[in-house]
Parts: C-alpha cells; structure tokens; sequence
C-alpha cells in the first residue's frame, strides 16, 4: 500500500526522536555557578575539614551557598549567583590559605540519571562562558639548534673516545656537521660513528683537493620535522599539566597547526595569573661549586636570585658540569623548614637523576652545591625590512641565577630539599614548576583574548532570542503555505532542532555563537527539502496524478535532488571544518550536523507524519 | 498554479548577462582599488569595550585617545548607547585596557567598566587568511568533481563559475560599503557558498530530469521549463531563509551583524544567480539533449528506426 511505513520504521524513527530528546535534556538544566576548591599539589586529599572551613567563612562573610561535596581531588560549593563567585573565592582563598586552589567554575544540575545514560549539556565556547584564550607560538628553531648542538658535542666526545684525530669539526652555516680528518681511515671512521650513533643523519664523504678528507652529516627534513613534533608534544604535555594546576574546570589545551598551541580556559578572569603560571619557561640546575683551584674554563660565574643574597655574597662560581637538570624531577612541594620556619621546597628525582646525585655527592660531602634557577624570557624585536614593513622577531634571554648554595651535609638520593627561597610564594612557584615539568622550547604569546562572563550570557541571550524569533516566523510561515503538509514540516523542523542538540551533546561539540548562527541558518535552510518535496507535490497534483502517488512520487522524486544538494553543501562544510580554526570551525560543525539531521528529518520524519495523516486511505482532495 | 504556463527567463538572457557583467566589473574594481576593510582578526590588533554610565560620547573619545597618541582608532557603540568598542592597530602588552581605562576616565565623569580586552595577532590573520582563501579553492574543486560525477562536466563548470560569480560580488559589497570584514563574514562567504550551491543544483537536477524526457527541442525552452518548474520552492526556501537572516540581523547583536548581512546579500545573489547565472552559463556552454542521454546500446538505436 501506498505511503505507509512498515511498524518497524516507524518504531525506529521514533526511537531514534526518543533518544534525542534524552539526549538533548540536559542543555535544559542550567548549571549553578560554583567554587572549586582543590590542593595546591594533585597529592594533596580533601576532606570534610576543608570544606567546613571554606563554608564557614562563607556564612561569615554572608555569602548564601548549598550542595556542597567533597572527594579526595576538589570540593565544589554552589552559589546562587554567578555575582557571589569572585567575592566567595576571595573568601575561601584567604580562609583557606596558597596551599589551596580556588577557581570559578560551573557546577552541572543534570539528573543523576541522565548523567548515567551519559548525557550531558553542550559545552559552551568561551564567547559564551567567558575566560580567556590563548595562543602560544613555539620556538621550534631553538629545539632544532639545541639538539643540533647537543649532537656536535657528543660527536666531538665520541671522535674522543675512539681516538680518531680531527683537523676541525663544526658547524656549517645549512646547519650540518663537518668534519675534517687528515687521513680517509680517519675520516671513514668518523662516517662509521655517524652510521651507528646519528641514524637520523644523512652523511655525505669528500675527498678534497687540499689532501683533506670531511664526512658532512645533515639532518633530513623528516628528522628536523619529529624534533619540532617532539618539542611541541613536550611543551602541550607540560602545558596541560600547568593548566590543571590552575584548577580551571574544562581546560582546553590543543596543538594548532605545525608549532602553536591554544590555550582556552573558561571562567578565568585573571588573565595574569594564568599567564604567570602557563607562561612561565624555567628549569633548575644542579652544579658543584668550582674549587678555586679549577681551570677558568671549567667554571662559571653566576649571581644570587635574591638582592639580598647577592649584595652578602657577590657572585658564586659553579663547575661548568651540571650533576643534573630540572628534567629529572618527579615530585616537588613547597613546605616550612621546621627548625628555621623558612619556606623550602621538597624535591624527588626519577632513578637516573637520584643514581647522579648520589654519585656526584657522595665524594664530595663538606663541599657546596648550587641550585641554579633557569628562566628563558622572549624578547620581541622589531625591525624595519628592505620593503619598510615592521618585522616582529621573538628573541630568547636565557637569565640564570642562584636561588641557593648549600654544603653537602650527606650523600643526597632520590629525596632532598632546596632551601633559600625568599619567601612562601616563591617557594610554591619554584615547586609547581618542577612539577609540571620543563619546556623542551621556549615559548611565547601571539594572542590573547579575554570575554567577561557578562558579555558571555548576553551573547547567549542573543543567540537563543535570535533562534526563537526565526524559528517562530519559519514555524508561522511554513504552516500558512502549506497547510497541513506544514504540520508535517514543522514538527520535522522542531525535531531536526532536538536532534542537532542531541548529537552536539553527544560529541562534545563546543557551541559558539557563529555556531548558533549556523544552526539559525540551518532552521531556514532546513526548511528546503521539505520545501521540495510538498512543491514536487503540488506538481504531481497538478499534472493529474492521484493523491496518493503525488505524495509518493514527490517524497520519492525529491530525493536524489535533496541527496545532490546536500551533498555539494556538506563537501563545503567538511572542507571548512577541517581548514578552519575558531569561529569557522564552530560555524562548520552546526552546519554539516545540521545538513545531515535535516535530511533525516525532512526525509524520513516529516514522510512518517504525512503517512499518519494521509496514508493508506482514500484521500479525494489533498490540502496543500 | 497552472502548469503549463512557461515563463521565459533566458528570454531576458542578455539583459542578465549585461546585469552581471557590471556587477562583477564593479566589485573587482572596488576591490583593486578600495581593497576589503579587513578587521582585527586579519590585520592584529586591539580591541577594548567599555560601559559609560550615560551615554558615550564617541567623539570625545575619539579624541582623548588620538591624543594620548593612540593611532588608527575606531570608536563605535556596541549593542547600545552605554557600549563602546574601540579598536586599534597596536601591539599587545599586558595592561594595555587598564591604561586606555584611565585615559577615559581622566576627562569622564561618571564610571566606566572595562567589559572586554581581546589582542589579536597580525601573523594568525595572514594564516587564516591564506587558509581560508586555499580553503575556498580546494572546495570549488572538490565540489566540481561531484558534478562533473553526477552530472556532466557542463554542470560543473556553470555551477561552478555561478559560484565564483556570487563570492565575488558578496566581496565586492563590502569593499564598496567598507565594511569590517572580520572571520564571521569569512564564515558567512562560505556559507554563501553552501548555499547558492544547493540553489543551483536542484535547478540543474531539474534540467537534468527535463532534458531527456520533453519533447521540446531546443535547450532554452528546457531550461525555461525548468526554471518555471522549480521557481515556486526558490522563491519559499529563500524566503524562509532570509526571513531567518533579517531576524539575526535584527537581534542578533554588532557580533553577528556582519554574518547576517554578508549572508543576506549572498542569498540574494545566490537566488538570482541559480535562475539567470548558473542556466546562463549552461546555455552558453552550449549544453544539447545529447549531452544529457543515457548512453544507448547501438543495436536498440537502430531498432526505434522507422
């Protein structure tokens, strides 16, 4: 029979409207504005304790809250207003004290259930939420540089070590190792080391005319390509780890392109705070103090970290060898030395680096070792090209200093603790660096954006009074042309609504509001295919056919138009999802969802509704 | 709807063409000589927005900045009277906003709120801009491939210079009118070309159907059915599309203005262009009832011989 779904697809495009609805519920609960409080160190527990004390000071302080919890990672407070938020942090913080996070976040009010199916709301773009957006460049040549430095050096020792005798071995201005040998045994045996230990090295022998020999090894582009990867996989690692420590509820961390990378953190407002901490580019050096007797060459004069220090002091002379670098550091936590009650941080190394330092203190107990604290800073420098435009080039300002120097009192192993830090603060720092861990190549800001929560709900407001209104008009207009047929359209149309929802939900697509603006567009463009369909019908009416075959035919004879249309458009919005970044790629991700849920819903929903009405039986006059 | 009724849209063909042609030599002039007014996220910049407690005055600001030696600053409201953006070329560094704060409250009596500060980079515009424009290219191809597939190649070049005929006029628009053209209008350009695509195809699906099974010989009388045939959902899907645009211009705030009215006036376009460009195009490229014939067995040809 004409125009009758069998039960099973009708029972199947039910079931799949049922579970977008589910899926799309929990955008309806609005999340309550909230503190998060979580320990200064991811080691650190939460307990009843802790919460009592922070809701405390919030009754002393006036500040109305509720649904407390706690667990072992962070405790969350909610507010009744998101006005409530900065001032509740202030208090908590001062109540609580720096060993302690306190961050603004958004707590969600989805049903238990709900969240047991695995739903969830969207999650909003920071154009909607607010907070702050950064995006980080990093220097990759440096990475390149230092590893390409690092492999002359240990070329240099291994040439040493076989006793293979070199009339030079430098750097060339492309960036390759040269080689010069006296002799072609020599110089062979110096390819044989590049062979066996450089394997990511292409080598080239000349014989040359000067009755010398150079073996030439250069990095191969896909070599130069995996440092820069490694570098930039290192530095979004580190990266992460810092932003977790901010206590941002929802960080975004993400590569972008070949060497950059974005930072997006919701609810931050104090945009220099967060740039302190994920900014900051700093490593530790362990060394022994020089002997007065060591060669100048071996040693290297360095000054105290603190004035104080420096002017008591004068500058401290340390080994040129390092024991071993920030890399190796496991653990650190700031605490108070309990005899002096000065701050100090608690260091654990990683099995290489304690075997290092047990060695390296061990036969030198009564002599001082240095801390030397690291911190690379980017200068921009601008000067003026050949075609007088200005040229913007990051510089890198390598600033070493001694935070500490202190006499060896035992063999140090895996544990031991760094005193000399000026104050608490500092202490903190220092450790929640070492933690995070080092950079492998500095970095530095090209962008930064800030969006007040404020700004962020009235955009909400905008979007979805925008999408209301049209949807309204659509609805209105829809229904008067088509009649009854426009039933059929506008619940497809209000399902196809749901269904984006649901599988924005479900994907964990980011809304923004250049993605509003495409789910607008796609509540008018939606429209077309049931568009085509009922003026196909209207068509095959008019030519003649019998009610049920112009229905038929015109679902049916629409189809490969709608298919070719959608598609053409659907190739344009992968196209801009995968080259866009931001707004566009927002804007992409609604657009080709749309396209695909409102196929389904023009095809198949708004079909079944029309069967409902007019299938089956025998219809004299249609209205359309 | 009496269907018989053909109109006779290619009868105005030349009149199109002539219509275009000016429209198009008018945007690429515009925009070899004005070129586009690119926005912060291509050019690098800042952007601040403050709250006045009355009503601001723009030109006042105007020129307390320009005298505290800021240069290249626009001063706009922002969704009303009380909201200011201001933008200028300048490059970031921290508490640039507080200090463009305190210049305007040095000569404002009342209270002012810093709302926003955003610094954009110049080098990420020129990325996204060469991006976007390799983007756009690589979309045209891919989308003349699927034509040229389910179509005929015919297709795909009409379709596809109709395309390039619409983005170049959206272009032109707002060279003429000067207006900011920032990632959102980017956006929109793109959509603009989802859209008029859509547009074109289901006028070709028609021509296509058409072709083989109308006794009409002649490709206008075709096309002209075709259009006829396919004007009464243009002319709804349009509607209910620009119906949506006026109402996101309208409400949508200053953020989503230059979205809505680079999509509005590409519908537009786009709608003309699907009727007059795109059949145009394909009458120009000469397209005959053979072009568009199932590829017949020899043997079944001769058997229909008289």
């Amino acid at each position: 029979m004409l125009n009758r779904y069998p039960l099973w697809k009708n029972l199947l495009i039910l079931a799949v409207i049922g579970l977008a609805f589910v899926f799309a519920m929990p955008n309806l609960y609005a999340p309550d504005p909230a503190v998060q409080i979580s320990g200064e160190s991811s080691a650190m527990e939460l307990d009843q304790a802790v919460l009592d004390r922070a809701t405390k000071a919030l009754e002393e302080a006036g500040i109305e809250h509720f649904g407390e919890t706690v667990n072992p990672k962070n405790a969350l407070i909610r507010l009744h207003s998101s006005d409530d938020q900065l001032p509740a942090k202030r208090t908590i913080q001062r109540a609580l004290g720096d060993s302690f996070v306190v961050a603004l976040n958004m707590a969600s009010t989805t049903p238990d259930w709900l969240r047991s199916l695995g739903a969830g709301p969207m999650k909003l773009g920071l154009d909607l939420s607010g907070g702050v957006h950064f995006l980080m460049e990093v220097d990759t040549a440096s990475a390149i540089a230092k590893r390409q430095e690092s492999s002359l050096t240990e070329f240099k020792s291994k040439l040493r070590e076989e006793r293979i005798r070199y009339v030079s071995v430098e750097f060339t201005e492309a960036g390759a190792i040269e080689g010069v040998f006296r002799s072609a045994e020599d110089r062979d045996a110096a390819a044989a080391i590049f062979r066996k230990e450089f394997q990511d090295l292409t080598r080239e022998s000349v014989d040359n005319e000067d009755g010398t020999f150079t073996v030439k090894a250069t990095f191969s582009e896909t070599a130069i390509r995996e440092i820069e990867n490694y570098a930039v996989q290192q530095n979004l690692t580190t990266l992460r780890n810092r932003v977790n420590e901010l206590g941002v509820s929802e960080p975004i961390v993400q590569r972008q392109g070949r060497n950059r990378i974005v930072v997006e953190l919701p609810g931050v407002q104090d945009t220099a705070e967060a740039k302190r901490v994920i900014g900051k580019t700093a490593n530790l050096e362990f060394r022994l103090e020089a002997k007065p007797s060591d060669l100048v060459t071996n040693k290297e004069s360095f000054e105290f970290r603190s004035e104080l220090d420096q002017r008591r002091f004068g500058n401290a002379e340390l080994e040129r060898a390092l024991i071993i670098s920030g890399d190796h550091v496991s653990g650190a936590q700031s605490s108070f030395d309990p005899e002096t009650n000065q701050p100090q941080v608690n260091i654990n190394l990683d099995s290489a680096g304690g075997t290092k330092m047990h060695r390296a203190t061990r036969s030198n107990v009564g002599r001082r070792m240095g801390v030397l604290f690291i911190e690379y800073k980017t200068r921009l420098d601008r000067t003026t090209n050949a075609a007088g435009e200005e040229v913007v080039t990051p510089r890198q300002i390598v600033e070493k200093k001694v935070i500490s120097l202190a006499t060896i009192q035992s063999a140090l192993g895996v544990q031991f603790r760094i005193t000399g830090l000026d104050n608490v603060a500092e202490a903190s720092e220092l450790a929640l660096l070492l933690r995070s861990g080092a950079l492998a190549a500095p970095m530095y800001f090209v962008e930064e954006r800030t969006i007040g929560p404020s700004l962020g709900a009235e955009n909400i407001a905008v979007g979805v009074l925008s999408v209301q209104i049209a949807f309204a008009l659509v609805l209105i207009f829809m229904l008067a042309y088509y009649k009854v047929f426009g039933i059929a359209a506008n619940i497809a149309l209000a399902v196809n609504v749901v269904l984006l929802a649901a599988c924005m939900s479900m994907l964990g697509a980011t809304l923004t509001l250049p993605g509003i603006a495409g789910i607008v567009l796609t509540v008018g463009m939606a429209v077309d295919a049931n568009v085509l369909i009922f003026s196909r019908i209207k068509e095959e009416l008019a030519n003649g056919l019998p009610t049920q075959s112009a229905i038929n035919a015109g679902y049916e004879r629409a189809f490969t138009t709608i298919l070719d249309a959608n598609i053409t458009t659907l190739i344009v919005a992968v196209i801009l999802y995968a080259i866009g970044t931001g707004p566009v790629k927002g804007f992409a991700v609604t657009l080709s969802l749309g396209i695909l849920t409102s196929m389904f819903t023009a095809i198949m929903v708004s079909r079944m509704i029309a069967n409902f009405i007019y299938g089956g039986r025998n219809v004299k006059k249609v209205w359309i | 709807m009496e269907s018989n009724k053909v109109i006779n849209f290619m009868g105005t063909r030349l009149i199109a063409t002539l219509f275009s042609a000016l429209l198009l030599l008018g945007s690429v002039g515009s925009l070899v000589v004005n070129g586009l007014n690119f926005g912060l996220d291509f050019t690098g910049g800042l952007q601040v927005e403050v709250e006045y407690e009355h009503k601001a005055d723009l030109e006042q600001i105007r020129s307390t900045l320009s005298e505290a030696g800021y240069v290249n600053v626009v001063v706009v409201n922002f969704g009303s009277d009380e909201d200011v953006l201001i933008r200028m070329q300048l490059d970031f560094k921290d508490g640039i906003g507080e200090e463009v704060l305190r210049h305007l409250t040095a000569v404002e009596e009342g209270e002012i709120t810093l709302k926003r500060v955003e610094y954009v980079g110049p080098q990420v515009g020129e990325e996204l801009r060469d991006q976007g424009g390799i983007g756009m290219l690589f979309a045209l191809v891919v989308v003349m491939a699927y034509v040229a597939m389910r179509f005929q190649w015919k297709f795909a070049v009409a379709a596809v210079a109709a395309l390039a005929h619409d983005v170049i006029i959206v272009l032109g628009f707002f060279s003429i009118l000067g207006v900011g053209f920032d990632l959102s209008v980017l956006a929109a350009i793109l959509a603009v070309v989802g859209y008029s695509l859509n547009d074109t195809i289901v006028v070709f699906d028609r021509i296509r159907e058409n072709f083989p099974v109308l006794r009409k010989t002649e490709s206008v009388d075709v096309v002209n059915v075709s259009l006829t045939q396919t004007l009464d959902r243009t002319l709804v899907t349009s509607g209910t599309t620009l119906i949506v645009l006026v109402v996101l211009y309208m409400y949508g705030g200053e953020l989503l203005s230059g979205f809505s009215s680079a999509l509005l006036v590409g519908i537009v376009i786009g709608t003309y262009s699907s009727i007059y460009v795109a059949s145009n195009l394909l009458l120009g490229l000469n397209i005959v009832k053979e072009d568009l014939m199932p590829p017949v067995k020899e043997g079944a040809e001769v058997d229909e011989m008289p």
